[in-house]
């Protein structure tokens, strides 16, 4: 038995966990019921509802917050375990309308089901109800007080996973309890009513709105119908939608969800997309994988002559252009079309991703990168975050920084240069520094200052660090004992005589310390030094997580030695996040081009022949919610997705087919994944889809990492003549938008506009003119309120508008911004 | 013979080998007593029709029996007496326990707040009137309704909301159901009262 590990016996079954996990976690990997109803996993427990009581060495206590400690005897039910619990469920029952009939929860609501599990077959109390009335707070979420149970699942996720921290408890202004009841209750039940009736949810902002970033988390860990989608009021039963297992497709992080189907309406017989939900206890999801679920091409018939048109295109063609919101099947037929045909295959921000990747896995010795997201979550305690805007890149890279600070009571550096205050706002020990555009390396170098051992570094690197430290002289203020003679005349005998003192004194003292040039030079706040021992100080088990700025860099080679070399020199793991959905994936399977002349084929981007899941293009492809496949995902994880929604066009394996190279299938293609990139030749039926009990995930399978033969390298020194000074703009897309697919879905709001801070929007008219080298674009400007500093936002969200070569595949730009 | 089926030989008589045997038979089997029984009854019942003007016959289409309440035809959607409002509340549960998975409905959130069924319907091409859909409903809003003349140009004549809802100017003729899924009389024994003492 591992040394870190307890056994203890649930119900008289053996357990084995890991030292200091919760009972109610060990009970579930190990298939035992405890009813629990305020608890999430990866959340820290609240003892809002105390139905998970159990006794534990003859003790009571909460299952979802006591830690197992070895021998631990643990009984889940008792008769008075269970005369407890039948209380507490009888009080939440105590004025909860009695409306199943019409609620959205009904058939899959917990208060429902722990009612009858309990049996709960009558109500003994009762306290007069108080007004409650719906509301909705924001774009997307419906309350309905009078469900809500007060749970706090919400408030938990809000806080714990998301960052928003956008809701909390407030004032229901209830009947006060019968202080009589105190004695005649059982005193749990009691205990949680008395909070009952002093609370409901309300938006943390005075508004009375969230104004978070509407990802929809709070309404899947409702138990009961209280926080709904706006758009999903009374439209369905749960159980008239079918519940298909996909992946999301608009960020890399490859979320599990589920496309909730049912017909579109009496007349209309097809499919419809209702909502999508998740495994909330182990997958998170953002606002555009919870409702940017309607983008299908619907309508796409087998138009034969434009068919014919395509396979024309197809032999004519020199390039084929496309972006990497593509399954890896199709990215291994555009690979075959590459080896067979001779066209090339033009990617951008996948060819950006894979040359950075390439020259990072070199330089470490290891294909992909060492970091593993879901560890980090678990286990890290100090995250790193450089070239990523993390709110809006990867909201599951954002979730855990923010668990990593509320959980593991972390530490998180984040190096950018657009200010974040969310980012800020994710935890006291969190420490943004922000940076000027161009500054990338200096901000690693930084790292290795920090967290390398300099005696181990080579000797030209550990000078160069320390031709940062310079002496330096503060001014610090000290409190000091002084003496102090004082005359003082004896009131007896009228003699004066002196007494001397102690009193304290502030004095001003000039202290000497070690000044980081290197941190100042980045704009670290006042006293970096200092707040950095405290973030430390407790911190070990380091991450780093590295975002899109770095690809396309002009010094990206650098840069990747620079992370191979952290990563050789100090304890810190290190996780890339891919810019698109499967950036990975075609990073991996495809041999892309820099550049193309001639005829080309676009693939849901502009072309001489288009080929468009967005239904506008020369030949129907079918979307992502329409076609079986698998992406590979951050995680380094191949992950399936299934179509929820039919398709009757033409696919491009039926292509392929016609030009004699296609498979039976599309997804035929999956076991053809290159064997020598960490794929395996598994078919795609054999993949599983889902989670255990335990939280573990089996869904596809983990990419294999191959050792390979480090290259020899040697750090350069920064290259300052990159920093950008001036208006400046960062391609970056508003929170919930990806690509024209999140655009097209209609509860996906944020238009394509100029991103601004608050206090640029002063300076700014509602229009402006963007000069980007020759090009001009005429924006409208958008506050986004958790926005700070100069520096302004340009999305790309939409591929029609070419704002990524604009950008020369980089993120930051001078530009020149007039009113119009 | 396969000793395993142990056929048991009945013993029919002797099969009639001469016509004049075939013909003995058929006398013997149409001419018993039951016969003059029944043209006696026959003949007995044309008498009352004819001149005492007692007739068993309903003149079907111009006179139709009483339904009993447990018959099952084509469903009413019944309105609450008091606000004219329909019952049905858009639960589903119809929809759910319907056997041959013939009800379709829409809802939605209304501008009160409320549920409001947008559409409903009934695939009478599919319904075996089975009740269970009745019997379900916790308001008391989809129940059999004594139209069992189906015959129409169109099965959808008769299966929208509308078509089943009772019209709103002969809501005063509305009457209880009291076929199947009606509360039973005694019903108020035994639901257990929620205390509500303030
Ligand atoms: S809204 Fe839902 S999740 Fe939030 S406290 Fe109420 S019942 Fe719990
Ligand atoms: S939508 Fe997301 S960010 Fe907004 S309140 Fe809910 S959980 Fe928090
Ligand atoms: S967009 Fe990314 S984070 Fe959001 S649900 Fe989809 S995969 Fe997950
Ligand atoms: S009577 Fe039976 S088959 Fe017909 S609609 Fe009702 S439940 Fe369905
Ligand atoms: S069971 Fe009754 S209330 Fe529910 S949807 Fe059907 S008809 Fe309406
Ligand atoms: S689940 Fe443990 S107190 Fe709610």
């Amino acid at each position: 038995m591992n040394p870190n590990e307890v056994k203890i016996k649930i119900d008289g079954v053996e357990c084995v966990a890991k030292e200091g996990e919760y009972i109610l976690n060990i009970a579930r990997a190990n298939g035992i019921f405890i009813p629990a109803i305020c608890y999430i996993s990866r959340c820290s427990p609240t003892l809002a509802c105390r139905i998970c009581l159990v006794e534990a060495d003859g003790k009571r206590v909460y299952a979802c917050n006591a830690k197992a400690k070895d021998g631990m005897d643990v009984t889940t039910s008792s008769e008075e375990i269970l005369e407890e619990r039948r209380a507490i469920m009888g009080v939440y029952d105590i004025n909860h309308p009695l409306q199943c009939g019409v609620c959205d929860q009904s058939g899959e609501c917990e208060l429902q089901n722990y009612t009858l599990e309990l049996g709960v077959d009558s109500q003994n109390y009762t306290i007069a109800d108080c007004k409650r009335e719906s509301t909705n707070f924001s774009s997307v979420l419906h309350y309905d007080p009078g469900l809500c149970i007060v749970c706090e699942r919400c408030v938990t996720i809000c806080k714990d996973m998301v960052g928003d921290n956008a809701l909390s408890t407030g004032p229901r202004n209830g009947a006060e309890l019968d202080k009589e009841l105190k004695e005649s209750m059982p005193k749990d039940a009691y205990a949680m009513w008395n909070k009952l009736q002093k609370s409901l949810i309300v938006p943390s902002d005075e508004s009375g709105q969230t104004n978070c970033s509407d990802c929809g988390e709070c309404l899947s860990v409702c138990p009961v119908g209280a926080l709904v989608s706006r758009d999903f009021v009374y439209t369905s039963n749960a159980w008239e939608l079918k519940r298909v297992p996909a992946t999301c497709s608009h960020c890399s992080s490859g979320c599990q969800i589920f496309y909730e189907t049912k017909p579109t309406s009496i007349s209309d017989r097809s499919d419809k997309i209702y909502r999508v939900t998740n495994e909330w206890n182990y997958v998170s999801l953002c606002g555009a994988g919870r409702f940017g679920y309607d983008f299908e091409n619907s309508g796409a018939t087998k138009d034969e002559k434009q068919f014919t048109k395509a396979i024309k295109a197809f032999k004519e063609a020199k390039a084929i252009r496309f972006n990497s919101t593509i399954t890896n099947e199709e990215a291994a037929m555009l690979q075959s079309l590459k080896k067979e045909l001779g066209v090339k295959l033009i990617n951008p921000e996948a060819k950006a991703f894979q040359s950075f990747l390439k020259d990072f896995e070199n330089y470490r010795g290891e294909s992909l990168y060492s970091g593993n997201y879901k560890e980090m979550m678990s286990e890290s305690n100090f995250i790193i975050s450089v070239g990523s805007a993390l709110r809006h890149d990867n909201p599951n890279v954002r979730y855990t920084f923010n668990n990593i600070q509320k959980l593991n009571k972390g530490a998180g550096l984040y190096f950018h240069p657009v200010g974040d205050t969310l980012i800020e706002s994710l935890g006291k020990n969190v420490t943004p520094i922000y940076h000027t555009p161009g500054l990338e390396e200096y901000a690693l170098y930084l790292v290795l200052d920090l967290f390398a051992s300099k005696d181990e570094l080579p000797k030209e690197t550990k000078n160069y660090l320390e031709s940062f430290h310079k002496k330096a002289t503060k001014t610090v203020q000290e409190t000091i004992m002084e003496d102090v003679t004082e005359t003082v005349v004896d009131e007896e005998t009228g003699e004066s005589k002196e007494v001397t003192k102690k009193k304290p004194k502030v004095v001003e003292k000039e202290v000497e310390y070690v000044a980081n040039e290197l941190a100042s030079l980045l704009g670290a706040p006042e006293g970096f030094g200092d707040i950095f021992e405290k973030m430390v100080a407790k911190a070990d088990n380091f991450s780093m997580v590295v975002g899109e700025d770095f690809y396309a860099h002009p010094r990206a080679e650098n840069l990747a030695k620079l992370l191979a070399f952290i990563e050789q020199y100090t304890a810190i793991k290190i996780a890339l996040i891919p810019p698109k959905t499967n950036s990975l994936g075609v990073a991996l399977i495809c041999d892309l081009d820099e550049k193309a002349d001639g005829y080309t084929i676009g693939y849901n981007e502009a072309g001489d022949f288009r080929l468009s899941a967005l239904g506008d293009g020369d030949l129907d492809m079918p979307a992502l919610n329409q076609q079986e496949g698998t992406f590979t995902n951050m995680h380094k994880r191949v992950v399936p997705t299934n179509a929820a929604l039919s398709y009757n066009g033409y696919e491009l394996n039926d292509i392929m087919s016609a030009l004699g190279l296609g498979e039976q299938l599309s997804i035929d293609w999956t076991s053809k994944l290159p064997t020598r990139k960490g794929f395996e030749a598994l078919s795609f039926d054999a993949l599983p889809n889902g989670f255990t009990n335990a939280g573990e995930e089996l869904r596809g399978y983990m990419l294999k990492q191959k050792a390979t033969k480090a290259k020899a390298f040697e750090v350069e020194k920064p290259d300052e003549s990159y920093k950008l000074e001036g208006e400046i703009a960062y391609r970056c897309n508003p929170q919930r938008q990806f690509n024209d697919f999140t655009n097209r879905a209609h509860q996906i709001f944020e238009p394509f506009a100029l991103y601004v801070s608050e206090a640029k929007a002063q300076t700014l008219g509602k229009k402006v003119k963007v000069e980007i080298d020759d090009v001009s674009l005429e924006l409208p400007v958008e506050i986004d309120a958790k926005m700070s500093g100069d520096v302004v936002k340009v999305p790309d969200f939409l591929s029609s508008k070419e704002i990524y070569p604009l950008f020369n595949a980089g993120r930051f730009k001078q530009v020149k911004i007039s009113e119009v | 013979m396969n000793e395993k089926q142990k056929y048991i030989m009945l013993d029919l008589g002797g099969t009639p080998l001469t016509p004049w045997c075939r013909f003995k038979r058929v006398v013997k089997r149409t001419f018993r007593i039951e016969l003059f029984i029944g043209l006696w009854v026959t003949i007995r019942e044309m008498f009352k029709t004819l001149f005492m003007g007692k007739s068993h016959t309903t003149k079907y289409p111009f006179e139709k029996m009483p339904i009993p309440p447990r018959y099952r035809a084509i469903h009413d959607m019944l309105r609450l007496l008091e606000s004219g409002h329909y019952r049905c509340i858009g639960c589903g549960l119809c929809e759910k326990i319907c056997i041959s998975n013939c009800i379709a409905m829409e809802t939605r959130y209304d501008e009160n707040q409320r549920k409001e069924v947008s559409e409903y319907t009934i695939n009478f091409g599919r319904c075996i009137f089975c009740g269970y859909c009745a019997e379900v409903c916790p308001e008391l809003a989809i129940v059999h309704g004594a139209r069992y003349e189906t015959a129409s140009e169109q099965r959808a004549s008769f299966s929208l909301f509308e078509d089943m809802l009772t019209p709103i100017d002969r809501l005063k003729e509305q009457e209880e159901f009291a076929g199947y899924g009606a509360p039973t009389p005694w019903a108020d024994k035994n639901i257990k009262k929620t205390p509500l003492a303030y």
